[in-house]
């Protein structure tokens, strides 16, 4: 059976693709970033996941106003990096894993979460940074990802409550897949931003180490956080944050199994406009 | 009943909600056309006659002439869609952001790299932070503006 092994959490801020594609990963500015990430490259090599299940948000690159779904899967054979306006980025294109992303719609779906089943779209940075993150410069992505898009970008974006919901069915759906897949779940984007108004630039160390702290240790509790806290605490961008609470509530010990085990924690203001924040999650082996 | 909106009292900033989403529509679709290079080369070659292919306001397209990301904001433009016609002109996220703010470039960086905007004061309306009404433009061109107010 497939099973999820482990969850990845980490902001996704688009100048660190562009750092890493103009070959600045070594200047001063972006050496503490990447050394937050050094650990993982590591771990990720070790873990040889055969998917990720991506949870991310598409910053009006695949979904324009045309069309705005709250929870979009990516049910596709492969996904195209976009051209967000500065060219597409130069990363390997995207394969999904079809059979298991249909099995999770069926389940998910049947579970009472209406989803949006996406089988062509081009995915912006708010997948491929993760990606780049991880797995550092590739000609192949060495797994494959299934894409998971959340509208947090108009106004009403899911609650962080129904995100955990949401996350606690997918495990359940993911763990039915009769493959024998190792699958991690990745919850991106975030910390708190924010990237418009006079108040744009707007940082909260105590409130995003807050996050990690109850997201490790208290997720239920987590999740009953308001929008307006988010907005007002961690910027009009930082609302992103609720979808790490689809990958925490795809976790063992929500559905009653052991607490997972801190492998990995990362904090650095800034990126850009942005606070990063960086946590991996392992499921105990059964 | 009119959308209940909670995030109304929170100074220097405009949430993407429906009612915006609706205001500016024709403005955000018009930033998506940025993302094919040909139609970046048109707007480039023309920015005025591409914008009038589009059904925006005339204040709408003098916003995005004036490149006043905060102006655009108001009516309706939401910054991922905006960040099309940054990214045309070249310009960074953190390029964007900053020029919301009324600060320097390199004032904003600073600012950044300092551990950015503090939520003290930042909060609700009234309050007395660096992003409140009453303290708008920031930076060195506060002192240079001194009608201030924004």
């Amino acid at each position: 059976m497939a099973r999820i092994t482990a969850s990845v959490y980490t902001s996704h801020v688009p100048a660190i693709g562009a750092a890493i594609d103009l070959g600045k990963t070594a200047e001063e500015y972006w050496k503490p970033v990447f050394a937050g990430y050094d650990f993982s490259k590591q771990w990720i090599q070790d873990q040889k996941p055969d998917v990720i299940f991506l949870v991310y948000n598409d910053h009006a690159t695949a979904f324009s106003l045309e069309l705005i779904p709250t929870f979009a899967l990516g049910t596709g054979p492969q996904f195209t990096p976009a051209d967000e306006g500065y060219g597409p980025r130069p990363v390997p294109v995207v394969f999904g894993h079809p059979e298991l992303a249909s099995h999770i719609a069926q389940s998910v779906i049947q579970d009472d979460f209406d989803l949006t089943l996406v089988n062509k779209m081009d995915v912006d940075h708010g997948l491929t940074v993760p990606l780049s993150l991880m797995f550092g410069q590739l000609d192949a992505w060495p797994c494959r990802v299934i894409p998971f898009a959340v509208n947090v970008v108009q106004y009403p974006v899911p609650s962080g409550r129904r995100c955990f919901m949401l996350g606690q069915a997918i495990r359940k759906a993911i763990e039915s897949f009769d493959q024998d897949l190792n699958v991690q779940i990745w919850g991106t984007g975030g910390m708190s931003h924010q990237l418009q108004g006079a108040r744009a630039g707007l940082i909260n160390a105590a409130w995003d180490n807050q996050f990690l702290d109850r997201l490790i240790d208290d997720p239920t509790g987590l999740s009953q956080v308001p929008h307006i806290d988010y907005v007002r605490e961690a910027g009009s961008e930082g609302i992103e944050l609720v979808m790490w609470l689809i990958a925490r509530g795809a976790m063992a010990d929500v559905a009653g199994g052991q607490k997972p085990t801190l492998r990995h924690r990362f904090f650095h203001v800034p990126a850009s406009n942005t606070a990063v924040g960086h946590l991996i999650l392992e499921n105990a082996t059964t | 009943m009119a959308l209940d909106k909670p995030y109304l009292d929170i100074p220097g900033t405009i949430i993407f909600d429906a009612d915006q989403s609706r205001k500016g529509y024709w403005l955000n679709q018009f930033c998506m056309s940025l993302m094919k290079a040909d139609n970046r080369a048109r707007f480039k070659a023309n920015e005025r006659a591409y914008l009038d292919e589009w059904p925006m306001t005339e204040e709408q397209k003098q916003a995005v002439l004036a490149r006043d990301l905060n102006w655009c904001m108001r009516l309706g433009g939401n910054i991922y869609f905006l960040a099309k016609v940054g990214a045309t002109d070249g310009l960074s996220f953190q390029q964007m952001a900053g020029s919301m703010t009324g600060m320097t470039e390199q004032e904003y960086r600073d600012m950044m790299i300092r551990g950015g905007r503090s939520v003290q004061g930042n909060r609700y309306l009234g309050e007395d932070g660096d992003a409140q009404p009453h303290r708008q433009p920031q930076g060195r061109n506060a002192q240079s503006d001194q009608k201030g107010g924004a």
